[in-house]
């Protein structure tokens, strides 16, 4: 997976995890009742956009607010395949590692990016081309240290097979 | 990576981190003294699916043997519970499957909360992997000046900091008037460091703290603070005898205004509580407000210690009595209000008064409903008023 092509959401800085998913639903372990109420506050036309999109573009601190990894879940589970922000809320960012979606943090702004634009997205050289405006951009590299988590799908294929941690190199 | 003292489970948070442990294929916890699992979110449960999620904790309990086990009615919300029962103590690295685990800094603890995928993680290996966070300083010179309240100095430093500013940081508390705040009010201070999106807040700690947990355990603690010649990221300077009552108006935790401002905001519910402001000094700034005072007839007001030990402590004082004379309702230690869980979700349009930390749309109820926060002593003004008030135009 180290190029990825889609059209995007776009989001505002301090997208909180009660916008992902409200709480009230959280006392479900119907993971696929709770994906159907994603951004049902927040943003009502969430659904209608799914159709023919599958990454979120936003700004700083998306994420923010409460610790429950039922926003990653559910973000995964209505088939969105990478959040590019300009920062992650440190729990977000974790999570999202942990359930291997792809977090990854565009350097600078998000400006660039406009609702429903074409992006391609290159693992390898760590840029994001917006197709609809032929632009590039960079992104932050992902943490090589978190890389073997995210190759095998999350943290928990990741214990699974090792029954521990293995994680070397700086962070 | 680090090895951890002490993991946190709720019944949120809880069952999914049980189901990751098993799919991890472990079959033991690593340390079955060192886990501590909590009912706090929606105690009694209002469902069945809570009370479902409640008995997949308890089975767990008995399985793996966990002995720090907190039943309904005898805990309370999860960080208070940790605090009051000594297990937050300084240089611990507590790990929580919940956001303001951050909360046991107020005792100089190392409290970060994680997903439940990590929780599962440290259930499995008692390890988590870290990055060392810079540090930002925040510097209190002088004294509070009641009605103000730690409350208040927190939501001027959100102000100042910002909901993003202070992502990936620790934030230390230092300075003469954070030395003067007892326990409780230091708690509260720790527990909004991620309301800046922080890793965690510490609290220097002293004497105070010492004798907090001596007085609840026996045991003698090692007062760890910073070096001397310790370096930091950047550091915010704070006057706390300027700090005034305030309020943060929603949807933004740092669009923090002097209450005095909003005091034409017609309020329907008061709430009092949570792992924020459900202590016994908050509950008795707001009873000396309430006391021979009314609620008034156009606003509810939900009152709920933040765990059974305040509980009793506010009967024996009287304070309970003064709420449910003023018409508060009291109910049972939960997160419930705080998060639109239970016991005082909001409906279409109305706006509560809470002493609560988050006033995200639609965090206590319908996403037309509005939350300010702020401190007890405002909250009981609001309450007897039916608007926001500053508690300094009670009378």
């Amino acid at each position: 997976m180290n190029e990825l092509t889609g059209r995007i959401i776009k989001y505002p800085d301090n997208v909180n995890t009660d916008d992902i998913i409200p709480a009230r639903y959280l006392s479900s372990m119907d993971m696929d009742m709770v994906a159907g109420h994603a951004f049902e506050d927040y943003d009502p036309g969430f659904k209608e956009k799914l159709r023919d999109r599958c990454i979120i573009v936003a700004g700083k601190n998306f994420g923010c607010g409460s610790s429950r990894e039922h926003a990653v879940i559910v973000l995964k589970k209505v088939g969105i395949k990478a959040v590019i922000a300009e920062s992650f809320a440190r729990i977000f960012f974790r999570n999202s590692i942990n359930q291997g979606l792809l977090a990854l943090q565009l350097d600078g702004s998000s400006e660039p990016f406009e609702d429903g634009d074409s992006i391609r997205i290159d693992l390898d050289r760590a840029a994001v081309e917006n197709e609809t405006k032929s632009t590039i951009h960079r992104l932050k590299p992902f943490p090589r240290f978190l890389m073997p988590i995210l190759n095998e799908g999350g943290l928990v294929p990741y214990l699974k097979r090792r029954r521990g941690w293995e994680l070397q190199g700086p962070l | 990576m680090a090895e951890v003292d002490l993991l946190m489970l709720h019944e949120i948070t809880g069952p999914l981190a049980i189901r990751a442990f098993e799919e991890m294929g472990f079959e033991g916890v690593w340390d079955p003294y060192k886990v501590v699992v909590v009912f706090d979110h929606n105690v009694p449960p209002s469902d069945i699916s809570s009370a479902s999620m409640m008995r997949e904790m308890r089975s767990f309990v008995r399985a793996k043997g966990l002995t720090n086990f907190f039943e309904i009615g005898r805990g309370g919300i999860a960080h208070q519970l940790m605090a009051e029962r000594g297990m937050s103590a300084p240089g611990r690295l507590i790990v929580g499957a919940d956001s303001h685990t951050c909360t046991a800094g107020g005792l100089g603890a190392f409290g970060v909360g994680v997903g439940s995928t990590e929780a599962a993680a440290v259930l499995g290996t008692g390890k988590l992997w870290f990055r060392v966070p810079e540090t930002f300083r925040v510097v209190v010179s002088n004294r509070l000046i009641e009605p103000s309240s730690p409350k208040d100095l927190i939501l001027e430093v959100i102000g100042e900091i910002g909901m993003e500013g202070a992502i990936y940081k620790a934030i230390e508390y230092c300075g003469e008037g954070i030395r003067a705040m007892s326990v409780d009010g230091r708690l509260t201070l720790a527990n909004m460091s991620i309301e800046m999106s922080a890793k965690t807040g510490i609290v220097e700690p002293d004497e105070k703290v010492a004798s907090y947990i001596r007085d609840r355990t026996g045991m003698e603690v090692e007062l760890l603070r910073s070096d001397e010649d310790a370096e930091f990221e950047e550091t915010f300077e704070f006057d706390a005898s300027k700090i005034e009552p305030l309020v943060a108006v929603p949807p933004r935790i740092d669009d923090v205004r002097p209450a005095r401002e909003l005091e034409d905001i017609e309020i329907d519910q008061a709430f009092l509580g949570s792992c924020t402001n459900g202590r016994l000094e908050d509950l008795r700034a707001a009873a000396r407000l309430l006391k021979s005072k009314k609620v008034s007839p156009r606003v509810r007001m939900v009152v709920a210690p933040a765990s059974m030990e305040i509980y009793r402590e506010a009967m024996r004082e009287g304070l309970l009595d003064i709420f449910v004379e003023a018409g508060a309702i009291v109910c049972a230690p939960s997160c419930g209000p705080c998060l639109g869980m239970s016991q005082g979700v909001l409906g279409p349009e109305e706006i509560c008064v809470s002493s609560t930390n988050r006033n995200f749309v639609g965090r206590m109820g319908h996403r037309s409903s509005k939350v300010y926060l702020a401190s007890p002593a405002t909250v009981a003004a609001s309450a007897i008023v039916g608007k926001i008030m500053d508690p300094r135009d009670i009378r």
